[in-house]
């Protein structure tokens, strides 16, 4: 009978402890950006490897992402003879939506788990270990950099996102199926303002936090709480960081989306 | 004034978990000195070594460094106590994105204003000290085990540290590199006055550098005295160890090869 209630006791306890190293771990993330070492090249680097590297693969994501929604569209419009509004509907989606969570999606993928991998690493390799007996401050080192990069790279990732995305549609709508040049662009100017763009930027800027603070988390204390320091903790640690940060970012849409409409 | 003492380890308790790894540690680490503490596997060496560096909280027990409490130590005076210090870790723990001489310039460029050039020549130097000076710009990826423990040693020297500790410096390394590295501490010690810890389970290597020996097992000190007193102790555990002998408690080779012929035969 008071075994049951101990695991749970238990349980919940360390659920309060991990709620609480999480926030603590955010906090002196930001204390990182006064403390040394200087953070312009580590940016830098990281702006190169979280934002220039996804290019490609943010493009290829956005270029099907738009022939599909034109394509979907535009069957969807036909049946109440309303294909004008092809273009609105791709820009409203891909700018409000789409744009932000795909790229997001894309970015914890392959930067994301490229964080949680390396960190991981380290922890297990005492390279953390010996940046703190170097009197080196670990977060400033490792994740505030990555924080920065990232706060700068995933808005121009996600305007990237929109503009190839609309040109997907268009190059389907406009270029296949036959609708009007005029009326494709004429929809999406009169849809989308700047509240929607807003939008996307607000939830570009919550979602880059999101997937720094949460990848980096995991790699950080790979194999803490076992105890035990092995590559099974890194590859656990690197596929929780995917996950967990992925569930993250899809509650934070909703609830950016509910607060914002 | 200084105290023959730099480090005094008082009734020092640690746990991982739920499961207490070192029970009631007293011993003290003279300045200027060679102290090895040596072990069997899983002895506690290396979370007693994780105390002393302040990785490792200390709950029940203290730590003294130089008159002053580790554990009641703000972050600020952690820091400045780690600047005292210099740790190589069993593995070397450089940094894999960065140069050799990156990665031993790296203390000096945080905590100093010196210039590039000028830490550059210091990283060079301390690199030449361990026989690397020629792989400067390699990177850790490139080079052995043992270049990499040497290495670690290097950037550990680098701000010229009161108190060097080191994790099993032998482990890894062939022979002739292993007595280099022997003569390098004796050389830290005598040359520059510094207060060593190594922890290690190599025998020969304890033997010639330490001034002082305190053998670990099973997260107790058995016996801690100069080189000559732990070769005359008569503590059968300590005889054991420094014997060489196998636990017949835990290998039972007559039993394994009667389970293995026992089954091959049905």
């Amino acid at each position: 009978m008071v075994n049951p209630i101990q695991s749970l006791g238990a349980y919940a306890l360390r659920q309060v402890f991990s709620a609480g190293r999480l926030g603590l771990f955010f906090i002196y993330t930001i204390r990182g950006i006064i403390l040394p070492p200087g953070k312009f090249w580590p940016t830098v680097k990281q702006v190169q490897f979280i934002g220039t590297k996804s290019f490609a693969v943010i493009g290829f994501t956005a270029a099907f992402t738009g022939m599909v929604l034109a394509l979907q569209g535009y069957h969807t419009l036909s049946k109440f003879g309303s294909e004008g509004w092809l273009g609105s509907a791709v820009g409203l989606s891909l700018v409000r939506e789409l744009g932000p969570v795909l790229s997001a999606l894309m970015v914890i993928g392959r930067a994301g788990s490229a964080m949680a991998a390396e960190i991981g690493i380290m922890r297990i390799d005492e390279q953390i270990d010996a940046l703190e007996c170097m009197a080196i401050d670990p977060f400033s080192y490792l994740i505030t950099p990555r924080l920065i990069a990232s706060v700068i790279s995933l808005p121009l990732l996600i305007s990237f996102c929109d503009v190839i995305g609309i040109l997907g549609g268009y190059f389907i709508g406009v270029g296949l199926l036959g609708v009007s040049e005029g009326t494709f662009w004429d929809g999406l100017t009169s849809s989308v303002d700047w509240s929607d763009i807003n939008m996307g930027l607000v939830k570009s800027a919550c979602f880059s936090v999101i997937i720094v603070w949460v990848c980096t988390y995991k790699g950080f204390y790979a194999g803490v709480d076992e105890g035990s320091f092995g590559p099974e903790q890194v590859g656990r640690a690197t596929t929780d960081a995917v996950v967990i940060s992925s569930i993250a970012v899809l509650i934070g849409d909703y609830v950016i989306t509910s607060i914002m409409l | 004034m200084a105290t023959e003492n730099l480090i005094e380890i008082r009734s020092l308790n640690s746990s991982y978990n739920s499961s207490q790894v070192l029970f009631d540690i007293s011993f003290a680490i003279p300045r200027h000195h060679v102290t090895v503490i040596m072990g069997v596997s899983g002895c506690g060496k290396t979370t007693l070594l994780r105390h002393l560096t302040g990785l490792k909280k200390t709950g029940a027990g203290q730590i003294i460094v130089d008159g002053q409490d580790l554990g009641a130590f703000s972050e600020a005076m952690l820091m400045q106590y780690r600047r005292r210090i210099g740790v190589l870790f069993q593995s070397g723990a450089l940094f894999y994105s960065l140069s050799l001489a990156e990665n031993i310039a790296m203390p000096l460029k945080v905590h100093t204003k010196l210039a590039d050039e000028t830490i550059r020549i210091m990283a060079v130097m301390k690199l030449n000290m361990v026989g690397l000076a020629e792989f400067c710009d390699y990177m850790p990826s490139q080079l052995s085990g043992g270049m990499k423990k040497r290495a670690g040693l290097a950037r550990a020297l680098i701000m010229d540290p009161e108190i060097l500790f080191v994790d099993e410096p032998s482990s890894g390394l062939d022979p002739i590199t292993a007595a280099g590295l022997d003569r390098l501490i004796l050389n830290l010690r005598d040359t520059y006055g510094m207060t060593v810890l190594v922890v290690t389970h190599e025998l020969e290597s304890a033997f010639k550098i330490a001034d002082r020996i305190v053998v670990m097992d099973r997260g107790i000190v058995m016996t801690a005295g100069s080189p000559e007193e732990i070769r005359n102790d008569k503590d059968p555990r300590v005889r054991q160890f420094l014997n060489r002998e196998a636990d017949p408690t835990k290998i039972h080779a007559e039993s394994y090869y009667e389970c293995l012929l026992g089954a091959a035969g049905r």
